[in-house]
């Protein structure tokens, strides 16, 4: 029993359970820095030594230029389209009540729960059916439907909690509608909608199944280091390359938690302020 | 006093005043999510019909023969590939879900209880690693686990084994690991946000009446986490089923899952009906589980309480 106690009120051995898990957690990714800086082409210990020069030749890779820039193009165009169709339920579902309004949100979301293959092999059904021919825009496509569930989330929380009299006020002061939207509501929810805008852009970087089947000859970094895959010898340089994704990736949402903090806080504090 | 209230002019002007408020705002909620919830239905609810319309279609080469038949469900169900392909990746996924949530509770119990002030900075360092590419994590996992890999080097290096193993990679406990890393933040962040709200005083007052840590935890804090536990159970079976690329990657001959059978279907086999078919029959047996699953928990929790 006195075991039992020690265990179950937590404190060291849920402790130590804790950071044994999340070193879990960081263990797979920890190597591919690792492996990256190697001279060896094969991933083991012990390691041979240090070289740069699986990062030198990432620059003179053109398919691999090419694909940085498609995955440049279709994560800018899929984080701008996300976020907005993200503000408009959002707003919706933190600001009105209307029938359906559960329903709705459930589809918005149920992206986030699906067999991504099955979202994947049903849009590019309907694409062959319409015609259309695949392509960036076909990908951008599928990665807008799977990024509105992540950009509501962090959109979700920043609007909530917003205070309405701040708007009310607004308007009772002559604003037009438009008007409060742009110098009222828009300054306060502007860090939740920067961290939606980083969140989606994340997601459509690192998204591989829907650009893997939605896609036409143009492939994204993922698509193309799922080819570069195949070939042992290209290991070195696909470890260089996630370790510059995983960086990006860090920072991109090291800032997108940032803001969504500021922008929780922001507006919970001024409603509790003005209430 | 209240009839007369009610047929007083002044009351039921403000009633329909508020009446008319209520309408507008349900019609400007409806038209702000309209756009969104019309690209849903337009790229995720229409293309999911045609799935279904598919599946019960022929395909002779190019063409389509529309006429309604249950063949392709037939072949799903009883081909031993398919059959056999289906009940792997049921069994992968019911296996992960349940070590995933095993291995999450403690960490969700341990941030909501005794996270203090650092219970925010826990949940981002949990969810860091899974904001990278689910393609380098499981390679990443591809390094650890091979024949020249992490795991079989530092053994030899420890002298605990002689030869690399081969045991470690392309099988289903490779596909096991790699799903089990894969999905611990989805399963820990439902099962924190749902033990943040059990509330404290109700177990203060189990261990005023007299029950000790563990019946406090089995009576009160686990029952009142059942809905956090469900959505992490649901939230890791229901993709999981459909993985693709971890049976390929780390999967090998004996890991496929029925994910790469459909794929293989709208690829190289060009059978779209028969592809629909699988994909239905997934959707179908995973929804059957999942209601299952919410069943019986729920069940085990009022019992508990």
């Amino acid at each position: 029993m006195k075991g039992l106690r020690r265990f179950l009120p937590g404190n060291s051995w849920l402790a130590v359970y804790a950071l044994l898990y999340v070193a879990f957690l960081y263990l797979p990714i920890i190597f591919l820095p690792i492996f990256s800086i190697n001279t060896s082409a094969t991933p083991k210990f012990p390691l041979s030594g240090f070289t740069l020069q699986w990062y030198e030749d990432l620059p003179n890779t053109p398919a691999l230029l090419d694909a940085a820039w498609n995955s440049l193009i279709v994560g800018v165009s899929a984080a701008v389209l996300s976020t907005t169709l993200g503000i408009l339920a959002a707003r919706a579902i933190t600001r009105y009540r209307f029938p359906g309004r559960r329903p709705i949100n459930a589809l918005i979301m149920a992206p986030l729960v699906l067999p991504e293959v099955i979202v994947a092999i049903s849009m590019l059904l309907v694409m062959l059916q319409l015609g259309l021919s695949l392509s960036l825009f076909t990908v951008v496509l599928g990665h807008i439907l799977v990024c509105i569930p992540y950009s509501m989330t962090v959109l979700i929380s920043g609007f909530e909690g917003f205070d309405r009299s701040l708007e009310e006020a607004s308007a009772d002061l002559g604003e037009s509608a438009f008007g409060t939207f742009r110098r009222v509501t828009l300054p306060m929810v502007a860090p939740a909608i920067i961290s939606s805008l980083l969140v989606s852009f994340t997601i459509s970087l690192d998204e591989f199944i829907i650009a893997f089947f939605l896609t036409g000859t143009e492939a994204t970094l993922p698509v193309y280091i799922w080819g570069q895959l195949r070939f042992a010898s290209k290991l070195p340089g696909v470890l260089a390359l996630g370790t510059l994704l995983l960086i990006a990736s860090f920072l991109l949402m090291t800032i997108a938690e940032i803001l969504r903090r500021r922008a929780a806080r922001r507006t919970q504090n001024e409603g509790g302020l003005y209430a | 006093m209240t009839v007369a209230a009610e047929g007083s002019p002044a009351l039921s002007r403000s009633r329909a005043r508020r009446n008319a408020l209520l309408q507008s705002e349900s019609v400007q909620g409806f038209a702000l999510i309209s756009p969104t919830f019309l690209y849903a239905l337009i790229l995720l609810v229409l293309p999911i019909l045609v799935v279904i319309a598919h599946s019960f279609w022929t395909q002779h080469y190019l063409t389509i023969d529309r006429t309604f038949t249950l063949e392709n469900y037939r072949i799903a169900l009883t081909e031993p590939i398919y059959r056999d392909l289906l009940w792997r990746s049921l069994y992968i996924s019911l296996t992960v879900s349940f070590f995933t949530v095993i291995l999450a509770y403690p960490i969700a119990f341990f941030i909501s209880f005794h996270g203090g002030r650092h219970k925010g900075l826990w949940l981002f360092l949990i969810t860091i690693p899974f904001w990278t590419s689910y393609l380098l994590r499981v390679m990443s996992w591809k390094v650890i686990l091979g024949y020249n890999g992490v795991l079989n080097s530092g053994l030899m290096g420890l002298g605990i084994i002689d030869e690399p193993s081969t045991a470690l990679l392309y099988n289903t406990s490779a596909v096991i690991i790699t799903l089990t890393h894969a999905w611990a933040a989805f399963a820990i962040l439902p099962i924190f946000v749902s033990l943040e709200k059990v509330d404290r005083t109700l177990i203060e007052a189990a261990k005023d009446l007299g029950d000790g840590p563990l019946r406090s935890f089995l009576r009160v804090t686990l029952p009142l986490s059942a809905p956090g536990v469900i959505s992490a159970i649901l939230i890791v079976m229901i993709p999981t089923v459909g993985d693709y690329v971890t049976p390929r990657l780390v999967g090998g001959k004996d890991g496929v899952m029925i994910a790469n059978a459909i794929q293989a279907q709208f690829g190289k086999a060009a059978n779209w009906p028969l592809g629909a078919a699988l994909s239905v029959t997934t959707m179908f047996i995973v929804t059957l589980m999942a209601g299952a699953t919410v069943f019986v928990i729920r069940s085990a929790a009022r019992l508990a309480r």
